[in-house]
């Protein structure tokens, strides 16, 4: 690596600053209001940029007022759904990828780019333009209100995008590796068991991470596609907080619910990040 | 361990490209038999045709008694090594090696006795808890070996398991690879495109071209008596050097001498119909006509253009006025010819180290008379002199 000058580092680091700053500053303000009181919530000019930033009467009832009712609250059961509706989402978009993935990277087939195309014109789709209809064939179909309902139009849309991830890493494997597998005596479902998709992991939750995000911080097909507790996840289950008053907007128990939704995707980013060692396949072949 | 039959094996790729034609091959139970052929000329193809990883499109191959075309890669009981190596990246040498038998089902315990075994064999022992990408290449090859060897499979195949490595290497391999074979009797399929590697370690050679097997034999057999102008290009190192001829009666006039053939030439000649000839002489079977005494031969005077001393022996290159065309040869050109400096119309020629050559100096040089090979100009065969075996 080259080495730099002390005024280029600086120049770097001040820019690198600027960058996390505006980035954060959303997440540090929505933090800072989660922890004040109702009485505190609302701007107060005269105390300045820091002062309204920094609660001076920092306090944790708003987080406490979201469990407060347990089930019956206005929160954890739509966080439960969130969790639920994203991860069996997350689950089956991989497992389908994969086979998807691996056949359009390794097989010839007739019709293979007609599948690529239709994954990519899918992924292209405005899914506002579907809410409509998927609205009246869940109703008569009984999908309405329930967890399905959601999770299979996620799966359509985030499908392509977990599909084309996928292809890109099945593609740099090494055909050799497969075929070696074979000719060590396994079928081919354990040569791409035991040795493609070992070495597709890092693709595989990059491919995760994705759909997990798109599931989790859904709101249109959230808002438009459930009407009760049932299957209503957390971002349309902000919609529906009410305040003390129903003159009084719950901007701080908002933001408390928006700080608690945010954890997981850092939690699952941080602990799959790890997994997405790149050049898991050097040493494969020679090097 | 078992023989293995080629009858009449093609393949057709989907877009029209015939890699291999008709192939006929005869591989002996425990033998070490080695497919080599310029680059392209259907080896791979055919190597993995007997691992079942390429379908066949015409023709019968037998490992064994049974023919295996429609048989997969899994049942055939084979190992094969990759040119690449092919190693799991993310399973410990050990675990390479104990891939194929844990496929088989064999209990743990065999395992780790075989795998062991295995790596004392190719000198692993230390390295077994290592992943394949903290190894060097040389290791990573023999780990491809290892996982081929640790089961007794009925053959081995090798598709250019040393090209990787770096000349000495090579070397050292190639004996490891000579001293396993040896060891463990299992049939061996080769392939190279390398002919100092197919002439030294096969018990028999197929050489191979566009497609097509020219010649099935023992590495002295293809030396002595290459049946066309391409074998005998394609065999020694450097290559054969090629030149117009004429003949009459028994005297073959060539571009730099005139030579008195032997009496079963000349019978052989007179056999064939009368087409325009070519003659082909190696470099060895030239020599510093102060250094071979009264020897029979014809001498002559050349110019040295060029002189490459590799200590233990000398190579002078001389013009000769004359070209040589020939399909085959072109061929080979293409391939063979970047391993050496002769250009066309050059004649490369190996002397003694204690030859007195000095380059831009003439030189008397000593020719061996029962070393020439005729070819015939427009097929490229052969002609064979007359009571050859
Ligand atoms: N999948 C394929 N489709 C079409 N042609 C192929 C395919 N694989 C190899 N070939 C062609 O077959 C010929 C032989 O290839 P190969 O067996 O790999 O040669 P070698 O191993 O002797 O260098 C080459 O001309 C190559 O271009
Ligand atoms: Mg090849």
């Amino acid at each position: 690596m080259e080495t730099r000058s002390p005024q280029e580092r600086i120049i770097w680091l001040l820019g690198l600053i600027v960058v996390i700053f505006y980035a954060l500053f959303p997440v540090l303000w929505i933090i800072s209001l989660s922890l004040k009181t109702p009485a505190t919530v609302t701007v107060k000019p005269d105390e300045g940029f820091w002062g309204t930033l920094v609660p001076s009467d920092a306090t944790f009832k708003n987080y406490e007022a979201l469990f407060k009712d347990g089930l019956d609250g206005p929160f954890l059961k739509p966080l439960i759904n969130s969790i639920g509706i994203a991860l069996i989402a997350t689950l089956i978009a991989i497992v389908l990828a994969s086979f998807a993935a691996y056949a359009i990277a390794r097989l010839e087939f007739p019709g293979k780019t007609l599948v690529l195309g239709g994954a990519l014109a899918i992924a292209m789709f405005p899914p506002i333009s579907t809410v409509g209809p998927l609205f009246d064939m869940w109703r008569s179909l009984g999908l309405y209100d329930t967890w399905p309902g959601l999770i299979i139009p996620y799966l359509s849309f985030s499908l392509p995008l977990a599909i084309y991830t996928l292809v890109a890493f099945f593609r740099e494997i090494p055909w050799d590796l497969e075929q070696a597998a074979q000719v060590d005596g396994a079928t081919p479902f354990q040569a791409f068991r035991k040795v493609i998709v070992p070495l597709a992991t890092p693709g595989m939750f990059t491919a995760a991470i994705l759909v997990f995000i798109f599931a989790w911080n859904d709101f249109l097909f959230a808002i438009s596609l459930t009407s009760s507790d049932a299957s209503r996840t957390v971002p349309a289950a902000l919609a529906f907080f009410t305040g003390d008053s129903q003159f009084t907007q719950p901007f701080a128990n908002i933001a408390a619910a928006a700080v608690i939704v945010t954890i997981p995707i850092i939690v699952f980013v941080l602990i799959f990040q790890r997994r997405i060692v790149a050049g898991l396949t050097s040493g494969a072949v020679k090097g | 361990m078992s023989e293995i039959t080629l009858d009449k094996i093609t393949k057709r790729f989907p877009d029209g490209t015939e890699a291999v034609k008709q192939l006929d091959l005869d591989i002996e139970d425990g033998e070490f038999l080695i497919l080599v052929g310029p680059s392209g000329c259907g080896k791979s193809t055919a190597l993995r045709m007997i691992a079942g990883l390429e379908d066949i499109s015409d023709g019968e191959l037998r490992i064994g008694e049974d023919v295996v075309n429609g048989k997969a890669p899994k049942d055939r009981d084979i190992a094969m090594v990759f040119q690449n190596y092919a190693l799991y990246p993310h399973m410990t040498v050990r675990e390479n090696m104990a891939f194929p038998l844990k496929m088989a089902k064999v209990d743990q315990e065999t395992i780790d006795h075989q795998v062991e075994e295995a790596a004392k064999i190719l000198d692993l022992t230390e390295h077994l808890d290592r992943k394949p990408s903290n190894l060097s290449g040389g290791q990573r090859q023999r780990v491809a070996m290892g996982r081929a060897i640790v089961r007794e499979p009925k053959a081995f195949l090798m598709d250019e398991p040393l090209s990787n490595l770096d000349a000495k290497l090579r070397v050292q391999m190639r004996a490891e690879v000579s001293r396993i074979q040896n060891r463990l009797e299992t049939t061996t399929v080769y392939v190279t495109h390398d002919q100092t590697e197919a002439m030294t370690l096969g018990d028999r050679v197929a050489v191979m071209r566009k497609g097509e097997l020219q010649q099935v034999g023992s590495p002295q057999e293809l030396y002595e008596r290459p049946v066309n102008l391409f074998v005998a290009g394609f065999i020694g190192s450097p290559s054969m050097n090629f030149m117009p001829v004429e003949l009459s009666g028994r005297t073959a006039k060539l571009p730099f001498c005139e030579v008195e053939i032997t009496e079963a030439m000349a019978q052989g000649l007179e056999s064939h119909s009368a087409g325009s000839l070519m003659v082909g002489v190696r470099p060895e079977h030239f020599e510093d006509a102060k250094l071979v005494g009264d020897q029979p031969g014809p001498t002559f005077e050349v110019e040295v253009s060029i002189l490459e001393s590799m200590g233990s022996e000398l190579y002078i290159y001389f013009d000769m006025d004359a070209e040589v065309r020939a399909e085959q040869l072109d061929e080979l050109a293409a391939d063979v010819g970047s391993e050496s400096t002769a250009e066309e119309g050059q004649v490369v020629a190996r002397l003694d180290a204690t030859s007195e050559a000095r380059r831009g100096e003439r030189l008397e040089l000593w020719m061996d008379p029962e070393k020439l090979h005729f070819f015939d100009l427009d097929s490229g065969e052969r002609i064979a002199p007359a009571g050859e075996g």
